[in-house]
């Protein structure tokens, strides 16, 4: 009777720790294909370790975060979101909602190994580190269509000034010299690129980093205000609105080149173009190659039940490891966090932003400097500069001075 | 009646607990929750509501904001274009299907079918078909018309008449049924009269069975209203508040505050000031309504 | 045989119309022409659903496929990516029925007894309950959120079924009440006097009179509710948690997802698919949902 009991007693025993796999909600907004593909490897790797990926995924960023925040105003947070680097989840730290995964950044020496360190500065409050930084996703891309070039007798040019000096040879042979989709981001985006790309860094650090407002309405910016005001002549004829139309627009060589960040990669693969024989993407315009380190992060809603939390470090943890940073990076399209790992399996453009991630060429994206508000407020200025031709650049760089001395 | 009860809580008993729901609603959703965004509007609050009182910084601000105040106009354009068209054509064809027409049930369902369509993939046909690269603009042109323009929403100035469009496809099907049952429920007596009294129809129509159709013009009228007042889904899908800011409108302008710019306060100030107006509106007409004898409707 | 006198006299029956009279032909031309402008985005969503991708990308919009392809419903269906699943639409399908047919009951009956309560049952601040109901239709949802995710937070229901069922039977109490109060209200009063003369309370009234008399109106609401609440996405994941995310999610992700390829065929499919629901209760109801909202359709 004793054996028998201790035997029913050993087994129960081991059902129950089998039993032990915890669910864990994931919060994101990478709905399509390719991003699908991504985020499962994140979720094998999550259900590896015996544990149960719960998916949540809302399309869009400014609903997944209205979404996010509801859960945890609610009382129901989940036990992991996604935001992107930078300002974005300020509040919800300081309201002190969020987990300090401090003591897993020192387990596995992030800030040693996270290259740039602003990824993880972005999420550090007061020395304690709220995030883990899982990709890098840079803006500073103009993809160029051989066959727009050649048909209208061009060389494909080699960076901004060039491109801007082929456009009346394009606009003859009936070709859009540049492809934009009117919506505003992608519009103060192209802004962003040509600060980023066309000035030294020192001068996009100072206005979007100490907000000088001296130099935001300096002779420096002024050049920027007219490349834009050449860009927004470019573009004048672009009547799309989403970006992948706009470069659907280069694939099919009816317009001569477009600024987007590095997922139009995606596009151009999907369409079986060539890198280097159908399209060229120069970093940084071709004129000065520097990337900016956007991208996503996770972070984690301070839990009550201890088997969750233990699952949320399991996550945090495999999220920066070597393997599953290749493997959902070659998959999203996007460079690593680790400066140490082995992407050679990447295509042709994606090894140029490694060598300048090498190179350290970075600058930090804006959205790690300015809050949300300043940054909508710049989109806003840029949708109506881009599709109003009365306001002039000066107007244009009076309003962004405005802005920038009402940034905090 | 007993004489013990002359307290007038509890003269209908059965009819107030009933109406409790509403009451509960009435109170803690509506009045609570107008409460509680109106305080709100008076604070800094980003991503989370917090209670850092600014005063009116946040209205300031937003009267100082050029895109607010081209979504208020946008709204009256397309408010007032919304409204007259909406009973316009929903009247029209209403009245044009009540004549025992034929194929009736397959007219109907034609115009009504866009209602149940959900505005995110409505507003990207409607995008595609205003679209002047291969939109109708390019097929009359192709069928030689070659001077043809038809370029609403990439022109500043006119593209609100392109989400006009789209709405009105999307909700005039809604109002030319309800129109259509108000028909049907006047009597044909009514007409009989009418016509051994020669009237001639229209004027029929317009003074004799337009005012006997009131209760259901009010219900639409609101309807529409409400309709008006909340489009955000359309102007996101199909033009994304685009060229620049020119088809902005308040509901938009209060989503992008709240969660795009993470700035609840701003979001709360703008969501007020549409409150206000509509209780500038709807105040008098309660009082209209309600101010005169039973059964006033 | 005493027909045939008649035959050359009075010809019997109604003037045969002409089928082409001039009223026929404004009447019908009207019709037609108005219909293309409701029709043509039906067109081009269902060419554009059977083509494949490279020929979307030349960009005909009004042209029928050349090569018709299946690919892009069974996607839509079952295959498309919304995130890690990628079951396409028929992973919410459930979800969305769950939600929609107690929020349909529920807000229905509310809203039902609302507008009776108000039509005939008069008692003090009636009224302004209404007045503040219909102010409560027209302010924009998003602005509501956060106050009602803090109310069902406290009430310990944030998150569950019961309460995305109450947030629908809110925000459809306004016009469902005054679509119910102006129905009732239009009802002989006869016979609601009849039946109060005849000793019958609040509720015997409602169920045994007012009812029976009302199933056209009934049916207008399970058509304004069906169609807004199946159609409603940003409650349904705001209030609920992702095992539980109506078809919407699912269809919003599918359509909107900003950095990767979009499949318009794939889009538009979804979207037709999702609205076949809303669209075949309209086509079942169609003849019901028109007497519905007659004001004077009973005659005393």
């Amino acid at each position: 009777m004793k054996v028998i009991r201790s035997l029913i007693a050993a087994t129960t025993a081991l059902t129950v720790s089998a039993a032990n796999a915890t669910d864990l909600e994931v919060m994101h907004w990478w709905t399509s294909g390719g991003e699908a593909a991504a985020v499962n490897e994140f979720a094998k790797a999550f259900n590896a370790t015996g544990n149960n990926w719960v998916d949540a995924a809302i399309v869009g960023g400014e609903q997944a975060r209205s979404v996010m925040v509801s859960r945890i105003l609610g009382g129901d947070p989940m036990g992991a979101f996604q935001f992107n680097h930078g300002r974005q989840a300020e509040e919800l730290i300081e309201a002190g909602v969020l987990r300090d995964i401090t003591d897993i950044a020192e387990a596995e020496g992030w800030t040693s190994m996270v290259n740039p360190p602003s990824l993880l500065a972005a999420c550090t409050v007061d020395g304690r580190v709220y995030c883990a930084p899982v990709n890098i996703h840079s803006w500073q891309w103009l993809w160029l269509s051989h066959k727009a070039y050649s048909d209208a007798g061009v060389d494909v040019p080699a960076n901004w000034d060039e491109f801007v000096a082929a456009a009346p040879a394009l606009e003859k042979a009936g070709i859009l010299p540049m492809a934009m989709g009117q919506q505003g981001w992608q519009q103060s985006g192209a802004f962003n690129v040509f600060m980023a790309s066309l000035l030294p860094s020192e001068v996009f650090m100072s206005v979007y980093g100490d907000k000088d407002t001296a130099v935001a309405g300096g002779a420096d910016v002024a050049k920027v205000f007219k490349a834009a005001s050449d860009a927004r002549e470019m573009a004048a004829n672009s009547t799309v609105q989403n970006w992948n139309d706009a470069t659907n627009l280069v694939i099919t060589g009816k317009a001569g080149g477009q600024i987007m960040g590095d997922w139009a990669q995606g596009e151009f693969s999907v369409a079986g173009s060539v890198a280097g024989k159908d399209y060229s993407c120069l970093p940084g315009l071709g004129s000065n190659p520097r990337l900016s380190t956007g991208g996503d992060a996770f972070y984690f809603p301070v839990l009550k039940d201890a088997a969750q939390i233990k699952a949320q470090t399991e996550l945090a943890t495999l999220m920066l490891k070597p393997d599953t940073q290749v493997a959902f990076n070659l998959k999203k399209g996007s460079l690593p966090v680790r400066g140490d790992i082995d992407l050679s399996a990447a295509n042709d453009c994606m090894q140029k932003g490694l060598g300048l991630l090498a190179d350290g060429a970075l600058l930090p994206d804006t959205n790690m400097l300015v809050t949300p508000d300043t940054n909508s407020q710049i989109n806003d200025l840029f949708g109506q500069f881009f599709t109003d031709p009365s306001m002039s650049a000066a107007d244009a760089q009076k309003q962004f001075v405005d802005i920038i001395a009402n940034a905090d | 009646m007993a004489s013990g009860r002359p307290n007038f809580l509890f003269r209908n008993k059965t009819a107030k607990i009933a109406a409790i729901p509403m009451i509960l609603t009435a109170l803690f959703v509506f009045v609570g929750g107008t409460a509680w965004t109106v305080t709100y509007s008076f604070t800094k609050s980003g991503l989370l509501p917090k209670l850092k009182w600014v005063g009116f910084a946040q209205y300031d601000r937003l009267w100082n904001t050029k895109k607010w105040l081209v979504a208020i106009e946008n709204l009256a354009i397309y408010g007032i274009c919304m409204l007259i068209l909406m009973f316009l054509i929903g009247f029209i064809l209403a009245a044009l299907i009540d004549q025992k027409v034929r194929f009736e049930n397959t007219f109907r369902t034609v115009i009504l079918y866009p209602y149940a369509m959900s505005f995110v993939v409505t507003g990207l046909v409607w995008q595609w078909i205003l679209n002047p690269e291969f939109g109708l603009e390019r097929i009359v042109r192709d069928l030689g018309w070659e001077s043809f323009e038809f370029n609403p929403l990439y022109n500043s100035e006119i593209a609100i008449f392109g989400v006009l469009i789209a709405g009105l496809w999307q909700g005039s099907g809604l109002v030319m049924v309800l129109m259509l049952a108000g028909l049907r429920g006047i009597d044909q007596e009514i007409w009989k009269a009418a016509r051994i009294d020669g009237i001639p129809t229209w004027k029929t129509y317009i003074l004799i069975i337009i005012p006997m159709m009131r209760p259901v013009f009010i219900t639409t009228l609101v309807i529409v209203t409400a309709g008006i007042v909340k489009v955000y889904d359309l102007i996101v899908a199909q033009t994304s508040g685009g060229p620049g800011i020119s088809t902005e409108v308040p509901a938009k302008y209060v989503y992008d505050a709240m969660f795009t710019a993470q700035n609840l306060g701003q979001g709360f100030a703008a969501s007020t000031m549409m409150l206000l107006t509509v209780v500038i509106v709807v105040i008098p007409w309660a009082i209209l309504e309600f101010g005169g004898t039973k059964k006033s409707v | 045989m005493s027909n045939i006198g008649n035959i050359t006299n009075n010809p019997r029956g109604p003037k045969p119309k002409r089928v082409l009279s001039r009223r026929n032909i404004f009447l019908y031309g009207t019709l037609l022409v108005i219909g293309l402008y409701y029709a043509v985005p039906l067109y081009v969503m269902v060419m554009t659903s059977l083509k494949g991708m490279p020929e979307i990308r030349m960009g005909n919009i009004f042209s029928p496929p050349m090569e018709i392809t299946f690919e892009p419903w069974v996607k839509a269906w079952a295959e498309a990516c919304t995130g890690l699943k990628c079951q396409g639409l028929s992973s919410g399908f459930w979800n969305s029925v769950i939600i929609t047919v107690p929020s349909v009951i529920i807000s229905i009956a509310i809203a039902s007894v609302n507008g009776y309560a108000l039509a005939n049952w008069r008692f003090r601040g009636a009224n302004i309950f209404f007045t503040i109901l219909i102010f409560g239709a027209f302010i924009p949802y998003q602005v509501m959120i956060y106050p009602i995710v803090i109310m069902l937070r406290e009430m310990g229901i944030y998150g569950t079924l019961t309460g995305l069922v109450i947030v629908h039977t809110i925000f459809g109490m306004p016009i469902l009440t005054l679509l119910f109060r102006n129905y009732f209200s239009s009802l002989p009063e006869e016979l609601f006097k009849a039946a109060r003369v005849d000793g019958a309370g609040f509720w015997s009234i409602l169920f045994r009179v007012m009812l029976p008399m009302s199933m056209p109106i009934f049916t207008v609401a399970a058509i304004l509710q069906i169609t807004g609440i199946w159609n409603d996405f940003l409650f349904g994941v705001v209030f609920t948690g992702p095992e539980a995310y109506p078809m919407t999610a699912q269809l919003n992700s599918i359509v909107n997802s900003t950095t990767g390829v979009r499949e318009y065929n794939v889009n538009m499919a979804a979207t037709i698919l999702t609205a076949l629901v809303p669209l075949s209760i309209y086509f079942i109801s169609g003849k019901l949902f028109v007497r519905g909202i007659a004001a004077g359709a009973v005659k005393g």
